[in-house]
């Protein structure tokens, strides 16, 4: 696979004296979905608008699909599709119309047929010829998603597309970007939700303060954070780990809590025996608690480091 | 030349005038009769004729000049102002288009609705007076590069103001007083001449002078400054938008 998308020590400070991005380098890879996730101003949303042309990056620079984006701005914009996290429609507009607007932006000849496929994929081709303002949010999300869709884009860039979608909406949304992806297109997608990366993403990213901290397979993240943990609390304090426990990966917390650290998708975890050697020890639980690092905590510990 | 996108943008904002083409077609109607009665009727029975022309005729020109400028003016700064208020000018600024070509849809539209009811003052205004046109091509001329002149200062103003109180701040503290001090219901040659001196600096004068000579081959001011003076004005605001479109001043971050 080759980078569609190559971002070369981007730097934006805006004019507050705010440093959005602090460097920023990262390809992308052909027809991958990366999901970029971080805290609110992280410098997400700035990142994909400084790609899409909407901000002017202070330096650094960025190439799609070999075409820079000042150089050759054109050739490069004509390649990207973008929804952004606001909905910003003219809310006078019927559907249809302002779907063909954006084709048209694009410097793309009318298509009737493909303006109702993608309608009709997002189930928006009963609104056709509703305005804009007589839709529900959901509805409006969609219209900027055939928007960024209505010229073809190969790249497509999603600001956070689910943020305020209902669950169901947001399967939806997902099953559109697996569709998207089967045809070729890259998709760079931010979102807050853990669970949206883990769904869709093939790699992740995760952005703070302006800097890429880490950009990973998601499978080999998703080995990271097999690890499971379980919290055995027990009735009595305890000073150390007791002899008959030394062969398991065993840790004490608060003086009355031993923390066991497994890994679930291993074909053993080890459990079942050491909950008979504690019996055997006589160590008496209080309580159980199971913890699993998700995605969402590697992220927290990840920026908390950073912070520090 | 993104000839389709141009095509795009112009088409799209036609069609928001489209939408609402009675108002656009009755208020220009509405108000330059009004003018008839008041300044034709009331006014113009007490000064009879201007320089041989009768005054009901001689206001003509100033009538058309005084809505085509207000309408190119504020066609072409809310055409741009509500996309930037709303927030889709996301959309052109991420699409493969020059600034021209913006320029282009935009203002050609804005271009296109004041030339729609310059024409239509027009015709209402034969409904009122005599009227023949000495010169045809020169008026259609001067009349072309008034919607365009102006819709690019509308364009500017759109871009320009942070909110809607802006937006009417420059058509109605500037604009509207220049066009009346311009000489749109008199000849300068009525006024005191310290007066005539300072109409000089007013350059709404020597549009509403070119267009009036191209109606009865008489002018305030030579119909080659006219020209010069629209032309360079013309000339200002499209460089005044290259450098908005190459700083990104108040569109891009």
């Amino acid at each position: 696979m080759s980078a569609i998308l190559s971002i070369k020590d981007l730097k934006k400070s805006y004019a507050s004296g705010q440093i959005a991005l602090n460097g920023v380098s990262l390809d992308i890879e052909r027809g991958e979905i990366l999901a970029l996730l971080g805290p609110n101003g992280a410098g997400k949303t700035t990142l994909i608008s400084t790609v899409c042309g909407i901000v002017n990056p202070t330096s650094g620079s960025v190439t799609v699909d070999g075409h820079d984006i000042k150089a050759d701005y054109r050739a490069a914009r004509s390649l990207i599709g973008l929804v952004p996290q606001e909905v910003a429609l003219e809310p006078f507009e019927k559907v249809r119309n302002t779907v063909r607007l954006s084709r048209g932006l694009f410097g793309r000849p009318r298509n009737d047929a493909l303006i109702e496929r993608i309608l009709r994929r997002l189930s928006l081709w009963d609104k056709r010829d509703s305005r804009i303002n007589e839709l529900s949010g959901g509805m409006k999300r969609r219209v900027l998603i055939a928007k960024a869709l209505s010229h073809e884009p190969r790249v497509l860039f999603l600001d956070e597309p689910t943020a305020g979608v209902d669950v169901e909406l947001r399967k939806d949304m997902w099953d559109i970007v697996r569709e998207l992806k089967a045809e070729g297109v890259t998709i760079i997608l931010t979102t807050h939700y853990i669970e949206e990366a883990e769904a869709i993403a093939d790699r992740v990213g995760v952005i703070a303060r302006g800097e890429i901290l880490l950009v990973e397979d998601k499978a080999s993240l998703m080995t990271r954070m097999g690890k499971k943990q379980i919290d055995l609390q027990l009735a009595d304090p305890l000073d150390s780990v007791p002899e008959a426990l030394a062969g398991y990966d065993l840790a004490i917390r608060d003086g009355h809590t031993l923390v066991y650290t497994y890994d679930a998708r291993g074909p053993r975890t080890g459990l079942t025996r050491l909950l008979n050697d504690l019996a055997a020890a006589e160590l008496r639980l209080k309580d159980v608690q199971t913890r699993q690092s998700s995605l969402e905590e590697i992220f927290v510990d990840l920026v908390r480091e950073d912070a520090q | 030349m993104n000839l389709t996108a141009i095509s795009a943008i112009y088409r799209y904002e036609m069609a928001r005038f489209f939408r609402t083409l009675l108002q656009s077609f009755l208020s220009p109607v509405i108000s330059t009769s009004l003018y008839f009665v008041v300044f034709g009727a009331a006014i113009g029975s007490r000064i009879d004729q201007v320089e041989g022309v009768s005054y009901g005729a001689f206001i003509v020109p100033g009538l058309v000049m005084l809505s085509v400028i207000t309408q190119a003016i504020s066609n072409a700064s809310f055409g741009i102002y509500f996309p930037k208020f709303i927030g889709t000018t996301y959309e052109l600024l991420s699409a493969p288009v020059s600034f021209l070509e913006i320029v282009t849809g935009y203002v050609g539209a804005a271009a296109t609705k004041s030339l729609f009811i310059g024409v239509v003052i027009l015709a209402t205004s034969t409904l009122f007076v005599d009227m023949s046109v000495a010169h045809p091509l020169a008026m259609v001329a001067f009349l072309l590069l008034t919607c365009l002149s102006f819709a690019l200062m509308g364009f500017i103003i759109g871009i320009w103001a942070k909110n809607f109180e802006q937006l009417q701040l420059v058509p109605l503290l500037i604009v509207t007083p220049l066009i009346f001090l311009g000489g749109s219901f008199y000849s300068v040659s009525m006024l005191p001449p310290i007066w005539q001196t300072i109409a000089l600096f007013n350059p709404v004068l020597y549009l509403i002078s070119g267009f009036r000579w191209a109606f009865f081959g008489l002018a305030d001011v030579p119909v080659g400054v006219s020209l010069m003076a629209i032309a360079l004005f013309t000339g200002l605001c499209m460089a005044v938008i290259w450098w908005i479109f190459r700083t990104g001043w108040r569109l891009r971050v």
